[in-house]
């Protein structure tokens, strides 16, 4: 300890300051290289050739305006999973439920927009934002509770959650929901002044001509709750009180913050940012509610806040890589029939496993080099 | 009469062979969580295992091969696990939760591009995999009513590792309470600064658990994919390393309670495949999901403590730093 605090002192401003951006700035080009390298190597045991497949993924994602729009509405979903799952890390909260939460988000959607018939899109629109947000609170709250009240790990408990909010939502589509008349378990289409509308058509009307896309006002969305978080993060108390309490909880309490409070507060925005996520799937491009709509985006999340380090900024970037590896990840499966979209899961999986299991493996050499 | 007792012989049967997967599973979970490393992976494992297994009982025609490579699939995804979370102290749960995704991708990419089934790999005839055993005397004691039924349906029947699940439930409960390495793993979980002034290394304790671990998930995984079923189908396991993770804590990290958590999780599907709209006495029509989700539920409820007190291992997640 004493040894470490000589060396900080000795070390020269620069170094010191250089260190303080460029691990931060490096590690996600390394860890994305170093799960790229180990995919690679399952690209050639299947008997492709990882290069070529390296440039159909990213043609297939930015190269034209159509797959760029594809792209960020994939994007779309993932800002709010990763928000989701970096707000509760922030408080060393591991919420691994954002698909449940998500999925019931979705819930709360469907239910305004098949009774919304009637009403100006403006007023949908914000009655879906406060719905889906509540969704996603209201299954992320009983973990939360069961956290901060009787000590139930949160891990095991949202898990669960995920499976109890399956089953409730297969019930829910299979007797209740459907569309009378009709085999395949999903409700009927909404009425169209409940869509979200398309960025393409918002564009037309403003007199530019994008790529067509299910790209949809849910972006905006994503964008305003990336801001409420940095915001709650970095300039509120209840922030302030999360992030103590992630750092050292003894000392947290010792300065007069209420852990449970903190875990409650935190789960619920969690909770809320995970729900938003149906927003652009169920009212913005399904516009019915669909048997497992959320498609594992609330697992991307995992991986998103670990490579975006729990920043919204960083998120953000994270966000758009793994938008870009989904719809790369489908148009590669067209050429190269032989990859299909599940190489995209290994990617994912491997991502988390460098970025998030072993970042001490990776950060301390990285470190001692820059210095 | 009969009919009755056919009926629950067929629906004790049915338990049996739904447990047997998950006891397999949960017991590599004990060993893994009793050490202090928490093992969300075994669903991961679980699919390791199934896919390796199929795969090579496809290509080389022999279930024991299978089993061999299935095990030794499940045993590589646990040593990555403790790589990243005994060598590197990176966190088990981040881990655990990378390995289940990429191997969910993996298996159904591999299986995909080696064998164009869609993800499935080839049926398996008779040679490669294995099939039920009759044990001596179901045909002489099957005219005896009641008891023959019983033996018949219950007993006798079953694949091999069945049997081998059956067994292996004493055998790792005498493990972790009889032997020396099972002192030692307790002791890791529970206390690890105390093994280490002992003068016994917590890392390779812990490692060797993994490794257990991975053997046991191995069986289980094979059971799915050339037992049970007789070709890897994607994500087959279907979170039955989720639901045996479950059954462990439910069994509070003990043997014999999970054996039973793992029996009534089996029940209940067992029930549900078999009530499937039949309305009950009293409470009508069950939804078929809320009995598929009741596991679940269950552990959640002992998590909360409003059923029992699940209280785990004391180092359970904490990475050990000898330098302190």
């Amino acid at each position: 300890m004493g040894r470490e605090i000589i060396r900080g002192v000795n070390a020269s401003a620069s170094s010191r300051a250089r260190c303080r951006w460029v691990a931060p700035a490096l590690l996600p080009v390394i860890n994305l290289a170093l799960a790229l390298l180990l995919s690679a190597v399952v690209v050639v045991l299947i008997g492709e050739s990882p290069t070529r497949a390296l440039w159909l993924l990213a043609n297939g994602a930015v190269g034209n305006a159509e797959a760029v729009g594809y792209t960020l509405y994939y994007a779309t979903n993932f800002v709010f999973t990763g928000l989701a799952v970096a707000v509760a890390f922030h408080g060393r909260l591991f919420n691994i439920g954002a698909e449940g939460q998500a999925y019931i988000g979705g819930l709360g959607v469907a239910l305004l927009c098949l009774g919304a018939g009637g009403w100006p899109t403006a007023l949908v629109v914000a009655a879906a934002v406060v719905l889906a947000a509540a969704g996603g609170t209201a299954w992320a709250f009983v973990p939360a509770w069961l956290q901060a009240r009787r000590g139930s790990h949160v891990v095991i408990t949202t898990i669960m959650f995920n499976f109890i909010a399956s089953a409730l939502m297969t019930h829910l589509l299979v007797n209740v929901l459907i569309k009378p008349g009709q085999q395949s378990p999903e409700t009927r289409e909404f009425d169209p002044n409940t869509w979200l509308p398309q960025l393409h058509d918002v564009a037309r009307s403003l007199g530019w001509e994008i790529g067509r896309s299910p790209l949809n006002l849910s972006v905006l969305v994503a964008l305003a709750a990336g801001a409420v978080v940095w915001i709650y993060l970095w300039h509120t108390r209840w922030g302030y009180e999360l992030r103590a309490l992630g750092h050292n909880e003894t000392a947290a309490v010792y300065g007069g913050i209420l852990p449970a409070r903190t875990v409650i507060v935190a789960m619920s925005i969690s909770g809320a940012l995970a729900g938003l996520m149906s927003l652009n799937e169920v009212m913005g491009v399904q516009h019915r509610l669909l048997l497992n709509f959320p498609g594992g985006a609330g697992y991307v999340g995992i991986a998103v806040a670990l490579m975006g380090r729990n920043h919204p900024l960083g998120i953000g970037l994270a966000a758009v890589l793994f938008g870009a590896l989904y719809q790369g990840g489908s148009e590669l499966s067209f050429d190269m029939p032989n990859l299909t979209r599940d190489m995209v899961v290994v990617i994912q999986g491997l991502i988390i496993l460098v970025c998030g299991a072993l970042e001490h493996a990776l950060r301390g050499p990285l470190e001692a080099f820059v210095r | 009469m009969s009919e009755t007792s056919l009926l629950v012989a067929l629906l004790a049967a049915a338990t049996a062979r739904g447990a047997a997967p998950l006891v397999l599973a949960a017991l590599g979970g004990l060993f893994a969580e009793r050490s202090g490393i928490v093992d969300i992976g075994l669903e991961g494992k679980m699919l390791a295992s199934a896919f390796g297994a199929a795969a090579t009982a496809a290509v080389t025609g022999s279930a024991w091969a299978g089993l061999g490579a299935g095990v030794a699939a499940s045993v590589l995804v646990s040593l990555v696990h403790g790589f990243a979370c005994i060598t590197h102290n990176g966190n088990q749960v981040v881990s655990g939760m990378a390995l289940n995704i990429t191997l969910s991708g993996l298996t159904a990419a591999l299986g995909h591009a080696w064998f164009h089934e869609g993800g499935q790999t080839p049926l398996l005839g008779p040679g490669a995999r294995f099939g039920p055993i009759d044990l001596p005397g179901a045909a002489a004691l099957a005219g005896m009513p009641g008891v023959g039924t019983a033996y018949r349906e219950l007993v006798s029947g079953h694949n091999l590792l069945v049997y081998l699940a059956a067994a292996f439930v004493p055998v790792v409960a005498w493990i972790v309470y009889r032997t020396r390495f099972g002192l030692r793993l307790r002791a890791v979980g529970e206390s690890p600064d105390a093994v280490d002034t002992a003068g016994i290394s917590v890392s390779a304790t812990r490692y060797r658990a993994l490794v257990m671990s991975g053997v046991l998930c191995g069986v289980s995984g094979a059971y799915l994919s050339i037992a049970h079923h007789a070709s890897f189908i994607r994500d087959m396991s279907a979170g039955k390393g989720y639901l045996a993770l479950a059954a462990l804590i439910f069994g509070q990290w003990r043997p014999v309670p999970t054996l039973g958590a793992c029996l009534l999780f089996a029940f209940a599907d067992a029930l549900q495949a078999r009530l499937q709209g039949t309305p009950l006495p009293l409470v009508g029509v069950v939804p078929v999901q809320l009995i598929q989700a009741m596991p679940y539920i269950l552990t959640v409820c002992l998590l909360a403590g409003f059923v029992g007190r699940a209280v785990a291992p004391r180092a359970i997640g904490i990475p050990y730093l000898k330098e302190r």
